[in-house]
């Protein structure tokens, strides 16, 4: 097929732009991936944590075992809410000791306060709807404090949202200098076959077929430059896995949709500059 | 078949090339276009290839508007034309069965065809041997003769030769023009812009004589030429 053995020509015509070009893409590509595989991961573990997400409500000394039950009533009502469980002193020194193991001794004696625990239904265990439900516990006036994991959930979603944002950030400005560098290296392959071109013209070959092999290479370095960064990425993780932590992987659609997007950065920056270019010669 | 209606072309840099030409070229015609440089005459042909437009006026070559015509349009259109050059514009890094065969294969024709009509090209201009030649091994007359076969390797309806014997010596001019008369009698309308005086001095074609932009003298309708048709 001449276009493909064209793209070929092109490659070896300009090697050092074309990987350029093909590197690029791969970091654009690379930069979503490593960042994303965070957001994943960090995604992943929000979900295994929040199951644990519950709210403590603790209780003043001398409330009424009434008093408890009225408002864990009330409380489980909520429609963010999933259930809420009465604590009295005792069980929460049991369930301390129990926690505790081997230090149990620490707690003979010891009075803990009782507590409303509160779990919230999944999909409302956001900061912000926690939030929102532990402000309203603690407007009973028996209520005295109240504990969420409030601090490393929210850091936990920052977390997320930082890798995703600096991925997107990254990778976007990777293919904008791509995009860029493959328009350059279309542009020296045009002018190199500026004659050729012109016969073409001249003996009645559409715009359209002139354009193909220019716009095969791009899609061809796009679909290169998304393998090497699907290695990369997957070398990464296996680094990670390996002395860090545990991590899962984009699944096969994801990457599909990966080396898509690598094909498509190729297309947009050869269709830019071809179309510019072949109109000069 | 080839109309031109009051065409004007003016560039934008350099003025009006073109002022107000309303020609016919009718089938199978043999034209000598004339004139001094400058005169108008590769933008007349350009117009032809609708590589340029008219300003203003139309040109109508076998149904194509310059008015109307997509670039898809004027492609399809260049594959009914034959176009040849002073400077031959060969590809020099390909023989000249691959030279020929680049305008069929450029145009989607399937490589089952390709073979049999370079041939047959090839004959035409009496190149028969020398398909393998590269353009460097060639020389210019014989360069042209490529050049003539591969316009006419999808049977046009008209040849468009732009001072074709620019660069030849005189017994090779002698024999490009004996080729394209040959090409002429067997059906084919052939418009050749030249300098060259005495090869017209010495035929009974029909003359079209430019200068400034304007049609001068036309053998055909006695000078000077209608303002309109
Ligand atoms: N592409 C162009 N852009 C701007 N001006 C042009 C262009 N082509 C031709 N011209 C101008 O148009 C005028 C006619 O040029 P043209 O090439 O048609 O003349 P010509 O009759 O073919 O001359 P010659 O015999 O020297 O080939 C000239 O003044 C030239 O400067
Ligand atoms: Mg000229």
């Amino acid at each position: 097929m001449r276009p493909f053995r064209d793209a070929l020509i092109t490659f070896r015509r300009s090697p050092l732009l074309s990987a350029l070009s093909v590197t690029t893409i791969a970091f654009s590509l690379f930069a979503f991936g490593l960042f994303g595989l965070v957001a994943l991961n960090i995604r992943e573990a929000l979900d295994r944590l929040e199951d644990r997400v519950e709210i403590r409500a603790f209780v003043t000394d001398g409330t009424t075992p009434e008093q408890i039950a009225q408002a864990s009533g009330d409380i489980a009502t909520y429609p963010e809410v999933l259930s809420a469980a009465a604590v009295t002193q005792e069980q929460a020194l049991a369930r301390a000791q129990q926690e505790l193991g081997d230090f149990r001794d620490v707690f003979e004696g010891a009075a803990l306060p009782a507590s409303i625990d509160v779990k919230l239904r999944a999909g409302m265990r956001d900061p912000a709807t926690v939030k929102r439900v532990a402000s309203r516990v603690k407007a009973f006036p028996f209520v005295d404090d109240i504990r969420y994991g409030e601090e490393w959930i929210e850091k936990l979603y920052r977390l997320r949202n930082i890798a995703g944002i600096a991925g997107l950030a990254l990778g976007l400005s990777f293919a904008l200098v791509s995009m860029i560098i493959i328009g350059a290296t279309i542009r020296m392959a045009v002018l190199a076959r500026a004659k050729e071109i012109s016969i073409m013209r001249l003996v009645g070959a559409t715009d359209a077929y002139i354009r193909r092999p220019f716009l095969l290479e791009g899609v061809a370095k796009g679909i290169v430059g998304g393998l090497l960064a699907l290695l990369l990425t997957w070398l990464s993780r296996l680094l990670i896995d390996r002395f860090i932590i545990k991590t899962v992987f984009f699944d096969a659609r994801v990457i599909m949709l990966g080396l898509l997007f690598g094909a498509l950065i190729g297309l947009l920056g050869s269709a830019v500059s071809v179309g510019r270019h072949l109109r000069r010669v | 078949m080839i109309r031109f209606t009051h065409v004007t072309k003016t560039y934008p840099r350099t003025g009006t090339a073109v002022q107000d030409v309303t020609l016919h070229v009718g089938k199978g015609e043999f034209i000598f276009l004339t004139g001094p440089s400058g005169a108008g005459k590769s933008t007349l042909l350009k117009m032809v290839y609708m590589e340029e437009r008219p300003t203003t006026g139309e040109v109508r070559v076998s149904g194509t508007s310059s008015v109307t015509a997509s670039s898809r349009e004027v492609a399809k259109l260049r594959r009914k034309l034959g176009i040849v050059f002073q400077d031959f514009r060969l590809l020099d890094n390909r023989t000249a069965e691959q030279n020929i065969g680049f305008a069929l294969e450029v145009t989607g024709a399937p490589q089952s065809v390709i073979g049999p009509k370079v041939a047959r090209a090839l004959t035409q201009v009496g190149l028969a041997a020398k398909g393998t030649s590269f353009p460097r091994e060639l020389s210019g007359g014989e360069q042209q003769r490529v050049a003539i076969a591969r316009a006419l390797v999808n049977d046009p309806f008209v040849l468009i030769a732009d001072e074709p014997t620019g660069n030849l010596d005189d017994r090779a001019t002698r024999g490009i023009f004996q080729l394209l008369r040959d090409i002429n009698a067997s059906g084919t309308a052939v418009i050749m812009a030249t300098h060259n005086l005495e090869l017209i001095r010495r035929q009974e074609f029909r003359t079209v004589e430019m200068n400034r932009g304007m049609i001068v003298f036309d053998s055909d309708e006695q000078l000077p030429p209608a303002r309109d048709a």
